[in-house]
C-alpha cells in the first residue's frame, strides 16, 4: 500500500474527458514524478489531491483516509502540503512572518483565537521558523519583505513554510517553471537536501526532464487523461510508447 | 520600559496616545477667545465627544478592513443597533450608561455574527454589497415595520412615563457614569484662552484608549498575523492549513463590537437614537476616515476620523461675513473674486474641500496620512544623518 493511493479516478469538464480511468500508487519516502505533455491533465490530477477538485468517479486514500470532499486545509492538516507553479507566498509579510505562519498551523490546527497573545513573545514558533529558514540558507534575509525577494528565493520560502509543517507528503507543481539553470539547479540540490533530511514522500509533476530524471524514482507517463506507464527514470528513458507521446513530441 | 505585554516601541506609543487624549482639551484651543482664528478651535465637548466616538468606531472597522481586506459597507448598522440598546435600558432602568454599554456590545455581536455568517460566504464586491444590503435593510426597518421599538421617524427617546425601575430620588436625569454626570463641564480660564473639561469628553477617551490598547494587541497577536495573512494570500492560507472563515467572522464580529459601542457611546453623550445613524452614508464616512488616515496602521483611523470630524465641524461654520473679515485689507476686486472662491470651499460646501482633500491622499499618498507623516519623518531623518556625515541607513519598515 503506498502513501497515496488514487483508483479508477475520472473527471469530466463538459465535453472535454480530462481523466479517465487514473491507477496511481505513491509509495512512502519515495520521490514519485508524473510527466506529460501539455494539457495530459497532470495539474487537474494534482488539483484531485488537495481539494480543489472532486473527481466525478474513483477514490484518492492518503494514508488509508479519503480526502475526497474535504477543504483545502483539512487536508493539509492531514499532512499534504503543497508548492505551487508559481509561488503563492504572503507577500505582504516579511519573510519570518510567511514561515511562522506555517508554524502556528502546524501548532495551534485550522483556527485558534488568540487576540491576546504576541507573536514576538511565542518562542518556540521564532525558533522554529529560524531553525527552518537556516535550513533553506534564508536565515539572513528574514526581515526581508517577502515581495521583494527573487523569484529563487520565492520558492525557496514556499519551500520552506511547506516543510515547516513537517509534512508526509509533499506536492511539487512544476517547481522549477520559468526558472533559469542556476535556480533550476539550486532547487534540485534544495530538493535532495530534503529528502535526505528527513522521512518525506514527493509527488512532482515536472516538464524539465533534467529535473525528472535527477530526483523521481518512479515515473508516472500521462496521456491525454489516462497513465502511459509507470516505471523506474531508467526504463522510462527508453520506452518507446513515451517517446511516441512525449518525448517525440518534444524532440 | 515595558508593559501590559507591549514592545518598548509601542508602549511610547501608547504612551504618546494617552497623553494626546487626555490633553485634547487644551490642544484643540491653540487661539484665544475673541481673536479672529478662535473659529478653527475644535476643543468643546461635543466635537472632542465625536473625535473619540468615531476614533473607536474607525479603530474597530480598521480591525476588519485594514488587517483582512474585506471592505464591509454596513458598518453603520452596529452603530444604530448600538444607540438603541442603550436609549432602551435608559427608558427602562434609568440614565446610568453602564447597562446600557454593555448591552449594546452584546446585541452589535450577535447582529455581527449573523450578518458576518451570511455576507463572509463572498468576498470581494460580492461581500461589500451585502452588508451594504442589511445595513439599508435595518434602517429601513427601524423606519416602518420595527417602530415599536425604534419609535420610528421620530427616534427612540426617554419620555416621562417610562418605566426607569433604577431611578432614586437623587440620581441624576441625564446620562452619568456611577453619579458622573456625562454633560457636565469645567472651565478654566487662563489669560484668554478658554479650556473646557467636559466628563462625557474624558469618558468617551478613557473608552477610546481601552479599545486602541486592545486593537495594538490584536495588531501584534498570531491572530492580527492570520488576518493579514488573508489579506495577502488567501490560497496559501488554505493550502497551509488554516480555514480563513472563522478567522474573518471573528474579526467581522470584533469590529462589529466596537462599532456597537461607539454608537453606544453616542446615545450616552446625548439621550437619542435614530435610524439615520444607520444610513450608508454613515458607514461609507468610516470607510473614508480608514483610507484618508491609512488603513492598517494602528494610527491612522483615529487620524482619519479626527480630520473628517474636523472638516465637518469646523469648516462648515465659516460663512461669507468670515471671509469678509478676513480679506477685508485685500482692494475690493480681489476680495470678492477670492470670497467668490472661497465660497465654494467652506461652509455648506466643506464636503468639496473634503472630497479634493481624500482625492490628493489617495492618489498621492496611497498609504494615508500616516504614509504623509512617515515620508516627513524619513526625510528628516535622512537629512540629519547627513550633517552628521554617517551613511543614511534604511530600516525595514515594521
Amino acid at each position: 500500500m503506498g502513501i497515496l493511493e488514487v483508483k479508477n479516478v475520472g473527471k469530466r469538464f463538459g465535453g472535454l474527458q480530462a481523466l479517465s480511468d487514473v491507477n496511481l500508487s505513491v509509495q512512502e519516502n519515495s520521490v514519485h514524478a508524473i510527466i506529460g505533455p501539455n494539457g495530459a491533465g497532470k495539474s487537474t490530477l494534482l488539483n484531485c489531491f488537495v481539494g480543489k477538485l472532486i473527481p466525478d468517479t474513483g477514490s484518492v486514500m492518503f494514508n488509508g483516509q479519503s480526502v475526497l470532499g474535504l477543504k483545502p486545509h483539512q487536508i493539509n492538516q492531514m499532512g499534504i502540503s503543497r508548492v505551487f507553479q508559481t509561488p503563492e507566498i504572503f507577500s505582504d509579510l516579511d519573510v519570518m512572518e510567511n514561515v511562522m505562519i506555517s508554524c502556528f498551523a502546524r501548532r495551534d490546527g485550522s483556527f485558534r483565537m488568540h487576540p491576546f497573545e504576541t507573536v514576538a513573545h511565542e518562542t518556540d514558533i521564532v525558533e522554529q521558523a529560524e531553525k527552518m529558514l537556516t535550513e533553506v540558507n534564508m536565515i539572513d534575509k528574514r526581515h526581508m519583505h517577502a515581495s521583494s525577494l527573487s523569484r529563487g528565493d520565492k520558492r525557496r520560502l514556499e519551500m520552506a513554510m511547506c516543510l515547516a509543517q513537517e509534512p508526509k507528503l509533499l506536492l511539487l507543481d512544476e517547481p522549477t517553471a520559468g526558472m533559469a539553470r542556476a535556480d533550476t539547479n539550486n532547487t534540485i540540490d534544495l530538493l535532495k537536501e530534503i529528502r535526505e533530511k528527513r522521512d518525506i514522500t514527493m509527488a512532482i509533476i515536472e516538464h524539465d526532464m533534467h529535473v525528472v530524471f535527477s530526483l523521481a524514482d518512479r515515473i508516472t507517463v500521462l496521456a491525454q487523461g489516462t497513465p502511459l506507464v509507470e516505471d523506474t527514470p531508467e526504463n522510462i528513458k527508453g520506452h518507446p510508447k513515451v517517446k511516441e507521446a512525449y518525448l517525440g513530441e518534444a524532440a | 520600559m515595558k508593559m501590559l505585554g507591549l514592545s518598548r516601541k509601542d508602549t511610547t506609543f501608547l504612551l504618546i496616545v494617552i497623553a494626546l487624549t487626555l490633553f485634547t482639551p487644551i490642544l484643540l484651543q491653540p487661539f484665544p477667545e475673541g481673536s479672529g482664528l478662535a473659529t478653527f478651535n475644535a476643543g468643546y465637548p461635543d466635537l472632542m465627544q465625536r473625535f473619540a466616538i468615531f476614533g473607536i468606531f474607525a479603530i474597530g472597522f480598521n480591525i476588519l478592513f485594514g488587517l483582512t481586506g474585506y471592505l464591509s459597507f454596513g458598518h453603520a448598522a452596529f452603530l444604530g443597533v448600538g444607540s438603541y440598546s442603550v436609549v432602551w435600558m435608559y427608558k427602562l432602568l434609568g440614565y446610568s450608561v453602564v447597562p446600557g454599554i454593555l448591552l449594546a456590545v452584546v446585541v452589535s455581536a450577535v447582529f455581527a455574527l449573523v450578518i458576518g455568517f451570511i455576507s463572509l460566504r463572498r468576498s470581494g464586491i460580492y461581500f461589500s454589497i451585502l452588508t451594504l444590503a442589511f445595513a439599508q435593510m435595518s434602517y429601513n426597518l427601524a423606519y416602518s415595520v420595527l417602530t415599536p421599538l425604534t419609535n420610528g421617524e421620530t427616534g427612540l427617546q426617554v419620555y416621562t412615563n417610562d418605566p426607569q425601575v433604577l431611578m432614586g430620588e437623587n440620581s441624576p436625569t441625564s446620562p452619568h457614569f456611577f453619579g458622573i454626570v456625562m454633560n457636565e463641564s469645567s472651565k478654566l480660564n487662563v489669560g484668554g484662552w478658554e479650556f473646557t473639561f467636559n466628563n462625557g469628553y474624558y469618558f468617551t477617551a478613557i473608552v477610546a484608549i481601552l479599545v486602541f490598547y486592545l486593537s495594538m494587541r490584536i495588531f501584534r497577536s498570531p491572530f492580527g498575523l492570520m488576518l493579514r495573512a488573508i489579506k495577502t494570500n488567501q490560497t496559501r492560507l488554505n493550502y497551509t492549513g488554516l480555514n480563513s472563515r472563522p478567522y474573518t467572522l471573528a474579526a467581522f464580529v470584533i469590529s462589529g463590537m466596537y462599532a456597537g459601542l461607539a454608537g453606544a457611546l453616542m446615545a450616552s453623550m446625548d439621550p437619542l437614537a435614530g435610524a439615520e445613524r444607520m444610513q450608508w452614508t454613515a458607514s461609507g464616512e468610516v470607510v473614508l476616515m480608514t483610507i484618508l488616515g491609512g488603513a492598517g496602521t494602528l494610527m491612522g483611523p483615529i487620524l482619519g476620523a479626527g480630520f473628517i470630524k474636523y472638516f465637518e465641524n469646523i469648516f462648515s461654520k465659516i460663512n461669507d461675513n468670515m471671509l469678509h473679515q478676513w480679506f477685508a485689507w485685500m482692494p475690493d476686486g480681489i476680495e470678492n473674486f477670492l470670497i467668490g472662491v472661497s465660497h465654494f470651499f467652506v461652509g455648506k460646501s466643506w464636503h468639496l474641500t473634503l472630497g479634493l482633500l481624500f482625492m490628493l491622499v489617495v492618489i498621492f499618498l496611497p498609504g494615508g496620512l500616516v504614509e504623509g507623516g512617515q515620508r516627513i519623518a524619513r526625510r528628516f531623518r535622512s537629512r540629519k544623518s547627513k550633517d552628521d556625515g554617517s551613511e543614511a541607513q534604511t530600516q525595514p519598515a515594521e
